[in-house]
């Protein structure tokens, strides 16, 4: 599931779905986190979790946000036109 | 009370360090106090340890203060230690007297100026500078004063920094007096090597006890030491520097000439009088150095028509003077012209700097005139210390010290005949040029109107040192006038009398009398020239021969042209030429290489995130690779 977000990551130019990705590869270490925990029996697993949880919504909301800037500097939503960096 | 010797250098270096630490804080009026008290506390000083010195001479006319060891490396002490004897006493009593003067007119003088307290720190630094040359008992001591004397003339000169030419003034100051130097510290080396010691009483004496009179050692120390002299004292062929240098502000120029700086070269010669009557070559070539110098001065001074460059011309004259009589082996007439020179060109400079400042820093003489009425002080002041630069027999002292070393000119065993008509010859000339000068500025028709009016700071300086023009000679006159010696004799305590030489046909008498009658000469033909029948100055400059003549002696006999041509521009020629030697591929090649770096990494930046998403990637996996089976 993480390589699966790691590929959207690299592969998809849309940035909602890099987004999506990156969300994608937040549950999956959240689901590792989660799966670790029951396999040994300790609460700290959920904790975690809970944590990625709060985290990941917040970095979304960042995340969104500088999509809507882009959106307006560019007028697209493909990563690859912001390119003014280039060396 | 000599005790507080070391008092003399210290006040004015404390004075510097507070202005240069504080003085961009502090008002004006502190700042004026700190920066003259400094010099007149200093002055107070010298004058009490003078008195004591006077009342209860030390053993052997001569004490040494010695306060700390400076350095102790392998047998090589250097001290910071005071020396006092006559010479270095009268030195420094002048020195500080006249600089308290020149400080005094300065708090008055710049008071518009943005750079006050900077000014007086430069002024401050200078003064203990040439102090600690005065006093200093050791050579590297001697040193420090000279190259911190060196310095000052550099910072002061280029003091309004914001015109390019007041820079360039500065730095050709500094470089010309550094070829000197050059000589000065080769000369200085020399010694040590040979004599082993840096103790400058010590020096003199193992150099007459180990080198045979006109030995090899003997002339090329007293040649180098020369060349030291010449660059800081400003005589040929080093003199170019002095006429610029009147970039500075006028008190600036005034400490240069009558105080510190030009006068350290006439110190050193006398300071080391031993070895150059051991090398009598060299001592013959002080005598005509100062001889061409004060002609070549003289002649020059008569085209300028910027008031302080004739000024500036003249010290290079007197000065000339000086080396004159320290190449007869006159030394205290030396030292009697200095004193007087002291005073009479201070004055000069500083009632210039009233007549500049009323005419809105107006520096052309032509635009002068009739200024008697409007700056009657700076009249009066101006035309007694022109006189005495000039000459004028009897109440001047200037007449008593040069009419002395004219004499001694003749008179002294190493004098001769031609040394002596041409001495009386540049009196013409000094008596020519003085009167040019005061002729246009003072008298004839005002052309420019006065703005400002100089202030009591401004007066009595000039006023003080107008007198001093005139009583200062009275300390040593020749026989037919009172017969006073007291200044030789104080001064023979510490420098040999001159040798009597076999004398025919004049007599003293008749030595002054012709200095009376150049005097006069010059006086009622400059007087005709340049005051009666303007159109015969004109007249003589129109002819072709006249022409050249004026142009040549106004351009200093070419000495900046020639120099240029032959330094400056083969060095400028070199840098052209050699700029793509090996060195310089080095640091080009480095250069290169870090280029080629950066072409190479910059691909890499191609402002795609994805790009660099998959970098991380791509560097994690291989840092994880490595940590899991390495």
């Amino acid at each position: 599931m993480f390589a699966l977000g790691l590929i959207g990551l690299l592969v998809r130019r849309n940035l909602i779905f890099i987004l999506m990705s990156i969300e994608v590869m937040l549950n999956a270490a959240g689901l590792a986190f989660v799966v670790a925990g029951s396999r040994w029996m300790q609460p700290d697993g959920q904790v975690m979790f809970i944590f990625i949880l709060a985290m990941a919504a917040a970095e979304v909301a960042v995340g969104l946000a500088l999509v809507l800037q882009f959106y307006h500097l560019h007028k697209s939503l493909d990563a690859d036109a912001a390119s003014e960096m280039r060396g | 009370m000599l005790k507080g010797l070391w008092l003399i250098p210290t006040l004015p270096l404390a004075g510097f360090l507070v202005l240069a630490i504080l003085g961009p804080r502090l008002a004006r009026k502190p700042v004026a106090i700190v920066g003259v008290g400094s010099i007149g506390l200093s002055a107070l000083a010298s004058l009490l340890i003078a008195a004591s010195f006077l009342a209860s001479p030390p053993a052997g006319y001569a004490y040494t203060q010695t306060l700390w060891t400076w350095i102790d490396v392998g047998g090589f002490q250097p001290r910071i230690a005071f020396y006092l004897d006559a010479l270095s006493l009268l030195m420094t009593l002048v020195v500080t007297f006249v600089s308290f003067l020149i400080h005094w007119y300065s708090a008055e003088f710049m008071l518009d100026d943005e750079g006050y307290s900077r000014f007086f720190a430069y002024m401050n630094l200078f003064v203990a500078s040439m102090v600690t040359l005065l006093l200093g008992n050791n050579l590297l001591l001697f040193f420090l004063g000279w190259e911190g004397v060196g310095l000052c003339s550099y910072l002061l000169i280029g003091f309004w920094y914001t015109d390019p030419i007041n820079g360039l003034a500065a730095r050709k100051a500094f470089i010309v007096t550094r070829v000197g130097d050059t000589a000065l510290i080769v000369g200085l080396f020399l010694m040590y090597t040979h004599l082993h010691t840096i103790d400058i009483q010590e020096l003199m004496r193992r150099a007459s006890q180990h080198w045979a009179g006109g030995s090899g050692l003997a002339v090329a120390a007293g040649l180098l030491l020369l060349g030291g002299a010449v660059g800081k004292s400003v005589q040929l062929p080093l003199q170019t520097w002095l006429p610029d240098a009147m970039a500075g502000p006028t008190p600036t120029s005034a400490l240069i000439h009558a105080a510190t700086m030009v006068t350290a070269g006439v110190y050193l010669i006398a300071r080391t009088h031993v070895l150059y009557s051991l090398a009598p070559v060299a001592q013959e070539a002080v005598a005509i150095v100062g001889i061409a110098t004060l002609i070549l001065a003289g002649l020059s001074a008569l085209t300028q028509w910027d008031i302080k460059r004739v000024l500036a011309y003249s010290t290079i004259s007197q000065i000339g003077y000086m080396f004159l009589a320290l190449g007869v082996g006159a030394w205290s007439a030396a030292l009697f012209h200095f004193m007087t020179h002291a005073f009479f060109k201070a004055l000069l400079f500083l009632s210039a700097g009233i007549v500049t400042n009323a005419l809105h820093n107006e520096h052309n003489m032509f635009k002068m005139g009739g200024l008697r009425k409007e700056l009657p002080v700076a009249f009066w002041t101006f035309l007694i210390g022109g006189c005495s630069l000039a000459g004028l027999p009897l109440i001047t002292a200037g007449f008593y010290s040069k009419g002395l070393i004219i004499w001694q000119a003749r008179a002294a065993a190493s004098g001769s005949t031609a040394l002596w008509v041409l001495s009386i010859v540049g009196v013409l000339l000094t008596s020519l040029y003085t009167f040019r000068l005061i002729f246009l500025v003072f008298f004839g028709d005002a052309k420019s109107r006065v703005s400002r009016k100089p202030g009591y700071a401004m007066k009595v300086p000039v006023i003080v040192l107008g007198v001093l023009s005139i009583l200062g000679g009275f300390v040593d006159t020749p026989w037919f006038l009172g017969n006073v010696h007291r200044f030789s004799d104080f001064l023979q305590t510490s420098l040999p009398p001159p040798v009597e030489g076999q004398i025919h046909g004049v007599s003293e008498l008749g030595s002054e009398g012709l200095v009376g009658l150049a005097f006069a000469i010059g006086l009622c033909f400059s007087y005709l020239v340049f005051l009666r029948r303007r159109n015969l100055a004109e007249a003589l400059t129109a002819r072709p021969l006249g022409k050249a003549l004026h142009q040549f002696w106004f351009a200093d006999w070419g000495m900046d042209w020639l120099y240029d041509k032959l330094f400056v521009q083969p060095v400028l020629w070199f840098a052209r030429v050699d700029k793509q030697d090996f060195i310089d591929l080095l640091y080009t090649g480095i250069a290169r290489l870090s280029e080629l770096f950066y072409r190479a990494v910059r691909t890499t930046e191609t402002g795609r995130v994805r790009w660099y998403a998959a970098g991380i990637v791509f560097g994690s996996v291989v840092f994880a690779a490595i940590v899991l089976f390495l």
